[in-house]
């Protein structure tokens, strides 16, 4: 193997000088600073086995159909499921995609490709995005209390409201991940298109879109499972009263999973923390199962430019 | 529009000029369809708006019961006791000490990952080890504030090395599992800002004679600075804004303390917490959420603000 040949490479770890060897203090550092990484990483990876183990250990007892198939009761916990749960979760996580999904990538496209930044509302635009994005989940949810909930909107403590407050949440995740995605696209494709004559738009929708649609699919199912998890702002409008009934419309009240283990976790009554540990596996297994796709999408589609 | 056509038109028929480089006709599609993009974006402000909106009015009203200074320096907090108190500091000490902890796990860990990944780890490893962290950052809070509760809490209880050991509530186990919450969006984002470094610029440093940790720490780190400043802010407002983790395993007293072995209510836990009892609409215990609301969206704001001047004075920019 010559130096050549391995430079040649063009993955970071695969670059390694081959000519000569370093100092050995310098290799001391080096591998010091290498264990550092290694722990770091290992907190990371631990963490993770430990959370998901405790979990299951303690919720697979109690993880049967009944959990989405029986409605919840507040005193017996061996009757007890979390239906009304499960389907407002449905219902609250589809208004969320419908608003949060055209709107974030309308709005990636436009920022990235049409807005001219010297014009001040574009710049007002942009800080807006990155400022929303740390503003804290609770709140969004006073947000939907005082403006959706109730006062001008005056929409009430229902699944519209929901989906209307986790869309707003989820939007800077899903406007930000989408500008990389479409940023990533190399601008000699752009200027491809355009000199063959297609038009700025035709550029976007044939060229751009498509090859940072990976990185979009990403950043929209990372957003989604987001909003699956959320419960605080919820809390503020009114998913956490008992609901013993499924949603049956976009005006129907509702509860959400979260809110439900919420519920559970609270109680002192044993059987029912375990029943949040069962309900906190259900939300893992579709969480799991959101994240599989999102990781396929990007591997099979992501390529370096 | 037709005059500007013709004046476009006049120095002679189009057709003689055979298939210019000019465009043909105006689309007006086009300009609906960009139109329609703008007000996508738009929505942001007026999301901005609409919560400046619910939060001024009533956290204005809330000053007219509860003087200014009595609500940012008292140290007794009890809004909803009669009589309420308002000295907002002992929940802000909550958010402080529960935001520490979390920093001191994520910020020192998650940096690490990002670097072993981004510099150190085989492709074939990272692509299978950065989705499952971030698996982490997508697992919902209500799940860590369970973990926080009934696993981490009982080994806080038993390993605790001085003093009388903490209560089944305290800030340290809240802290704790919010700071592996948030690692990996330390570590994916600083990663996504290092792999964005230009190669070119590590097999420069190498062909100088760099050791690898030389390359990680003076080229790559540096380089991608804006990325990974970045992340810490966003690392900071999470933790502050965080709610669920807190509301379930910090408890819910009020309390003007640094230990973190004590019991402590977060700003976030008490709105949320507050939200949950039949207040009287426009009474000053249901103001008291805005109040509180406002106070944490001014300092994530102002956070944010001073963060994304950092980053575009430190930005690098490689085509």
């Amino acid at each position: 193997m010559t130096g050549v040949e391995a430079i040649n490479v063009v993955t970071p770890a695969a670059v390694r000088p081959t000519l000569g060897r370093q100092p050995r203090r310098k290799r001391m550092i080096d591998r010091g600073f290498r264990g550092v990484l290694w722990a770091s990483i290992g907190v990371a990876v631990l963490s993770l086995i430990v959370l998901l183990w405790y979990v299951v250990s303690n919720g697979a007892a109690t993880f049967t159909p009944r959990l989405w198939t029986r409605f919840p009761s507040l005193i017996n916990p061996e009757l007890s499921g979390a239906r009304s749960a499960v389907f407002g979760t449905l219902w609250v996580l589809g208004v969320t995609a419908a608003l949060a999904i055209p709107i974030g990538v309308g709005a990636a496209v436009y920022l990235e490709e049409f807005a001219r930044s010297d014009r001040w509302y574009n710049r007002l635009i942009e800080l807006n995005i990155q400022n929303l994005a740390g503003v804290p989940s609770i709140v969004y949810g006073i947000l939907g209390l005082a403006f959706v909930a109730r006062g001008p909107l005056g929409l009430g403590f229902v699944v519209l409201t929901a989906g209307i407050i986790l869309a707003l949440l989820v939007l800077p995740i899903v406007i930000i991940a989408s500008r990389e995605a479409i940023r990533a696209v190399p601008s000699t494709i752009r200027q491809g298109a355009l000199a063959l004559g297609a038009t700025e738009l035709q550029t976007v929708r044939r060229q751009v879109l498509p090859a940072a649609m990976p990185g979009i699919a990403t950043a929209v199912i990372l957003a989604l499972s987001r909003a699956i998890g959320e419960a605080a702002p919820l809390i503020l409008i009114g998913a956490a009263t008992y609901v013993p009934f499924t949603p049956d419309g976009l005006d129907s009240r509702f509860t959400v999973l979260p809110v439900q283990i919420f519920n559970w976790v609270e109680s002192p009554q044993e059987e029912f923390v375990a029943l949040a540990a069962s309900a906190c596996l259900l939300l893992l297994v579709i969480l799991l199962g959101m994240n599989g796709v999102a990781i396929w999408v990007r591997n099979k589609y992501q390529r370096k430019w | 529009m037709t005059s500007a056509a013709g004046s476009m038109g006049s120095p002679g028929p189009r057709d003689l000029r055979g298939p210019g480089l000019t465009r043909s006709r105006r689309r007006y599609g086009d300009r609906i369809s960009i139109g329609f993009l703008f007000l996508c974006a738009a929505i942001s402000v007026i999301t901005t708006i609409g919560i400046v909106a619910s939060l001024v009015p009533a956290t204005l009203d809330f000053f007219g019961d509860v003087g200014v200074g009595d609500f940012l320096t008292g140290t007794d907090w009890a809004p909803l006791f009669a009589p309420p108190r308002f000295g907002v500091l002992p929940i802000v000490a909550g958010t402080l000490v529960t935001t520490v902890c979390a920093l001191a796990v994520c910020i020192p860990f998650g940096l690490g990952a990002a670097i072993w990944l981004s510099e150190y780890a085989h492709p074939r490893l990272r692509a299978t080890l950065k989705p499952a962290l971030e698996i982490l950052s997508g697992i919902p809070t209500v799940v860590y504030g369970y973990f926080a509760l009934k696993f981490l809490s009982p080994i806080v209880q038993e390993w605790w090395p001085i003093g009388d050991a903490p209560g089944v509530f305290n800030a340290l186990s809240a802290g704790l599992v919010m700071g592996v919450m948030i690692l990996p969006i330390v570590a994916s984002l600083s990663e996504d800002a290092m792999a964005s470094v230009p190669i070119g610029l590590r097999e420069g440093a190498y062909a100088l004679g760099a050791s690898r940790a030389e390359v990680a720490t003076r080229v790559t780190v540096p380089a991608a600075l804006s990325g990974i400043v970045a992340s810490f802010v966003l690392a900071i407002s999470r933790a502050v804004g965080e709610t669920m983790i807190v509301l379930i395993a910090a408890g819910g007293t009020p309390n003007l303390a640094l230990n973190p072995g004590e019991a402590m209510q977060t700003m976030t836990a008490f709105v949320a917490s507050a939200a949950q009892g039949d207040l009287p609409q426009g009474s000053t215990g249901y103001k008291t959420i805005f109040a509180v609301g406002a106070l944490l969206f001014v300092a994530t704001f102002g956070m944010n603000l001073v963060s994304s001047r950092i980053v575009r004075r430190y930005r690098e920019v490689y085509e």
